[in-house]
């Protein structure tokens, strides 16, 4: 495969500007992500570390092969929501090897209001069950919990996707042959109890660990009794009397000992074959990725750059170069491992669509994995555009990416507006993983189109009323709606409700990619079959 | 009789040295080794081989009784004990004797005798080898002998050794404190406190003599070497002829060599060692019963194969040449490349040799016993090479030992080559202004010049050499796929590594 051939002048003012503005991004995020990762408050921590239980991440860290990577999802998840009480929304997923065999990692955060699950924490720990179910990976839950956040229970308890949804899971992908193995650190009350109890095995850590349906206060209240938490539910009650648990653990070194020892006696299953090659780094260097990302998603760039900066060697066969080129497509490799790669150099026109739509059928007959880079502002409208069926070819873009066989990766570079966010691989269209740079944005439209359109429709209602908008009006009026589209196109706002896996430095992406890639093929890809598409 | 199987009781470069010279007599060779040491080049470069037990020399090269059964059960009718290990070992030599075989070097008496350094210089002195000039007493009478000696003068332990009880005298006043001072750190080092006094060389040079002798009263001397360049009193460059001397001098120490080899009764190769006070005063240090290390500069310059005369002697041959057939031409330098850090007090550095590529061309010669992906092992002494040049004056010689120093790669482990080569391109050096102070005078506060260039040529040359880690990785990636999993490393999201 032949090389990119950039086109970047690192010297350049443009880029020097661009690079001090992207880098100020990336701090901001970073500064963010640590003051996250740090879990609850000071408090809550100093209490956790003196009765001499581990930090969640600690314990990750000591279940995982050392020096490994851990890809963590959706770090800043419930950012900025909930009073900014639950930093990670109070449970630390990803994906780890343990014994070189990636898992799916479900920690709770007990420093984080005693480890309750909130709407978001609920929908954190669904979606890294579902990574499991897509990507055939056993899932471990280090129990620390006292269930449901109570003072919510209307958005956590009932609905399809709220609580009970874990234990159904559980049990689903148990049925699937994807083991799940609890670790319990602390308390598993009520709901919680159902965590270990429908795991395949479990281990407590004694004095410690508890499981029970109803604790010493709720017991005292219905029957009377009086009971200690360790009687009533402890390690040494589950492992010897009632068989809740099977393993004993002296203490959490010992319980993550005997559970990384579980993992070691899993069959592991064999990746699927993609025909890897050797890795390669990019020739270009991905720090510059900083300097060729623009100040303003206005302004246009050449998706290839960012390609060139990503992929192995940056080596790229192009694919329709010459024909609907506001879409880029071709095959590369990234840490070995075949992809084809599709990324957005401005609108969706019929070509690029149809471009895409036969992109993506290649890969699926050729089983590749997709890449998708997105920064769209949507599909092309207008009558002319209508009338040449922009719908139907975009609706066969759409249609190729719901059926696509392969695993699908997308990242969100700059915008992701309005059908350009279904027919790049959105959230709904079953992205294996996705991910956002801190210059991205997700919104129906922009804020400034959204509030003309609604200025425009208001402008025609008051006109049948006779009456007219000043521009002071009509500035008036669409101020508070590109406000609030500012807010929540925010990559922030997105990663707080999980509408994305995380947030990621851009030069992270290789990586990222890489170790995705690698977790996918766990789970072999099926044969294509494909949809009606409308001609 | 002739030697017709022989057991090479050493390792590394030396072992292959020997097993060279005996395949040409068509001897052939066994190579022993410890458990360690089984894909050694001596053990590849010999006829047969046998393991002798573990890594550490006391199990292994050390152990007297499994080398006899070695020789014994693979037919041997000879031993060569190389240096170090147990090649001054009287018991050893006696015990190979009395199993019937051929030790290749003098008899055990010799080897006993010219071990005990009292004893030694007795002998020296009584056969008129100038030794330095010493004194024994107390007090008074040791003052007054010390005015005829003339200061500065030494104080050395008797039981001594490693510095220990030495002290230095510069005039009389110092004399009675040093002495008293002198018998107490001696009485507590070794338990002994008696302590003598020589006369303290100002700037010694360390000068030897080669001496072939067969054990038919044929003695030659195949000239001098000087090896002053030292640390930590090893010798690092050794060369020939030596700087120093003019021809008069070197034909009066040539003279006084024999005569001490005569004294000891030597047969086989040995060598006299002498300290050397300009202009020319020469004194016996210590005989060495063995080959030696810088053998080879002797060799280069000679043409005679000591490896080839020790083998020859032992089995009872005459030499064969007089001491007029043999010249000398031209002149050798060798420089010892060792497996350390010169910066860190010259620390033995172990591991994998990653590349190892060694200087060629003409009058280079190299005496090695690694090659790349061999280990250098902590149980062993570090040298993994000698490498000699030869010119026709010393300054061609020099000029050649400095362009090979540059050429010779070793990635994997420090080395001191960069050392070396700084040694070699000293103004002192290059004006033959050597003495023993040398390394300690100029070289205190060595550091390594990294250069980057350098260090990227070095990247290129093992890129060269294995293929690029690209390529390395499309290996092992078409053994067992790549997975970011397990390569990459640790790796968290936003976390600079």
């Amino acid at each position: 495969m032949d090389k990119i051939i950039s086109n970047v002048i690192t010297q350049s003012p443009q880029f020097k500007e661009n690079e001090k503005f992207n880098k100020d991004i990336v701090a901001g995020f970073k500064e963010r992500l640590e003051a996250a990762k740090a879990g609850g408050p000071p408090a809550s921590r100093e209490l956790h570390l003196s009765r001499g239980k581990l930090l969640p991440r600690d314990r990750i860290k000591a279940l995982l092969d050392r020096d490994s990577p851990f890809l963590e999802l959706c770090t800043l998840a419930a950012n900025g929501m909930y009073a900014d009480e639950a930093p990670c929304a109070g449970i630390i997923t990803g994906i780890g090897p343990i014994h070189g065999r990636e898992v799916v990692i479900i920690a709770n955060d007990a420093t984080v209001k005693g480890g309750t699950y909130y709407p978001i924490t609920v929908k954190k720990h669904l979606r890294a069950q579902e990574v499991a179910l897509e990507n055939n990976l056993p899932c471990l839950y280090l129990v620390d919990s006292g269930g449901a956040f109570l003072p919510m229970q209307d958005e956590v308890f009932p609905d399809k996707m709220h609580f009970g949804r874990i234990f159904y899971n559980q049990a689903v992908l148990s049925a699937r042959g994807i083991a799940q193995i609890s670790v319990v650190f602390g308390t598993c009350t009520a709901g919680g109890a159902y965590i270990p109890a429908m795991s395949e095995e479990t281990v407590m850590v004694k004095n410690q660990g508890t499981i029970y349906l109803g604790g010493p206060p709720l017991v005292k209240a219905a029957t009377g009794e009086d009971v200690t938490e360790e009687e009533l539910g402890g390690a040494d009650v589950h492992c010897r009397i009632s068989g809740v648990s099977d393993h004993l653990a002296s203490d959490e070194q010992g319980a993550i000992r005997i559970a990384r020892n579980i993992v070691e006696n899993l069959k592991v299953a064999s990746k699927f074959d993609l025909g890897a090659a050797a890795p390669e780094e990019p020739a270009y260097e991905p720090r510059e990725i900083y300097g060729i990302m623009p100040t303003s998603l206005k302004k246009s760039f050449d998706m290839r750059e960012i390609i060139a900066r990503v992929v192995d060697g940056s080596r790229f066969q192009e694919f329709k170069k010459n024909y609907g080129v506001t879409l880029v497509t071709g095959f590369a490799r990234i840490m070995g491992q075949p992809v084809g790669i599709i990324a957005n150099n401005g609108i969706l026109f019929s070509e690029s669509s149809l471009k895409g739509t036969h992109f993506i059928e290649l890969c699926c007959f050729r089983r590749i994995p997709l890449i998708f880079f997105q920064n769209i502002t949507g599909f092309i409208v207008g009558k002319k555009y209508e009338h040449g069926g922009i719908a139907k070819d975009g609706a066969k873009l759409v249609s190729a990416v719901s059926t696509a066989n392969v695993p699908k990766f997308t990242v969100i570079i700059g915008g992701s507006y309005g059908a350009g966010n279904y027919g790049m691989c959105g959230r709904a269209f079953g992205a294996r993983f996705l991910w956002m740079w801190p210059t991205g944005r997700i919104s129906v439209m922009g804020g400034e189109q959204a509030a003309n359109v609604l200025c425009t429709v208001k402008m025609n209602q008051l006109a049948k009323k006779g009456v007219s908008m000043s521009p002071g009006e009509q500035a008036e009026f669409k101020e508070p709606i590109t406000s609030k589209y500012e807010t929540e196109s925010s990559p922030y706002y997105s990663t707080a409700r999980l509408w994305d896996d995380g947030i990621i430095d851009p030069v992270d992406t290789r990586r990222v990619l890489g170790l995705a890639i690698a977790a996918a093929l766990n789970m072999p890809i099926e044969e294509y079959k494909s949809p009606v598409y409308r001609m | 009789m002739g030697i017709k199987k022989l057991l090479v009781a050493n390792r590394g470069e030396i072992a292959v040295r020997i097993i060279r010279s005996a395949r040409e007599l068509g001897i052939r060779c066994v190579a022993v080794h410890s458990d360690i040491d089984r894909k050694c080049r001596h053990v590849l470069a010999a006829d047969e081989a046998l393991e002798i037990g573990e890594a550490p020399p006391l199990k292994s090269y050390l152990d007297m009784g499994r080398l006899i059964s070695a020789a014994r059960a693979s037919g041997c009718d000879a031993v060569h004990p190389g240096y170090g290990f147990l090649s001054e070992n009287p018991k050893f030599a006696s015990m190979v004797a009395d199993a019937g075989l051929v030790f290749v070097g003098p008899g055990a008496e010799t080897i006993a005798l010219m071990g005990d350094k009292v004893a030694s210089k007795e002998v020296m002195r009584k056969a008129g080898v100038p030794v330095v000039p010493f004194l024994s007493g107390t007090g008074e009478v040791c003052l007054k002998k010390a005015e005829k000696l003339g200061y500065p003068l030494i104080i050395k332990a008797a039981a001594g050794g490693g510095g220990k009880g030495m002290r230095m005298v510069s005039g009389p006043e110092q004399m009675q404190p040093a002495l008293e001072a002198a018998g107490r750190e001696a009485l507590k080092a070794f338990g002994d406190g008696r302590v003598f006094v020589e006369k303290y060389i100002v700037k010694p040079r360390h000068i030897e003599f080669q001496i072939l002798a067969d054990a038919h009263g044929g003695i030659v001397h195949l000239f001098e070497r000087e090896c002053s360049i030292q640390r930590r009193h090893q010798k690092v460059v050794e060369e020939t002829p030596s700087p120093a001397l003019s021809e008069a001098v070197r034909a009066a120490m040539a003279k006084a060599a024999v005569k001490a080899a005569k004294a000891a009764g030597y047969v086989n190769a040995g060598t006299v060692e002498f300290i050397f006070e300009e202009p020319g005063s020469f004194y016996f240090l210590e005989m060495n019963t063995r080959l030696q290390v810088e053998h080879p500069v002797t060799e280069m310059t000679t043409g005679i194969d000591l490896v080839r005369e020790q083998l020859r002697v032992a089995g009872g041959e005459k030499l064969g040449f007089a001491q007029a057939e043999l010249s000398r031409r031209g002149h050798a330098i060798e420089c010892r490349v060792y497996a350390e850090t010169p910066e860190n007090n010259f620390l033995p550095s172990a591991g994998k040799i990653h590349l190892y590529r060694e200087p060629a061309g003409p009058n280079i010669r190299n005496d090695s016993g690694f090659g790349s992906a061999d280990e250098i092992s902590t149980y062993y002494d570090p040298l993994i090479s000698k490498l000699v040049t030869y010119g026709a004056t010393r300054e061609e010689a020099r000029l050649r030992m400095l362009s090979a120093l540059k050429e010779y790669v070793v990635l994997g482990v420090n080395t001191n080559i960069a050392f070396l080569i700084d040694v070699i391109a000293h103004p002192e050096f290059a004006a033959g202004r050597t003495y023993t102070d040398f390394i300690s005078r100029f070289f205190e506060d060595w550091k390594p010049k990294r250069e980057k260039m350098e260090i990227a040529l070095a990247c290129a040359e093992y890129c060269r050499a294995h293929g690029s880690p690209a390529a390395a990785g499309l290996s092992a990636a078409k053994e067992r796929g790549y997975d970011p999993w397990k390569e990459l490393g640790p790796f968290e999201i936003g976390i600079d590594k």
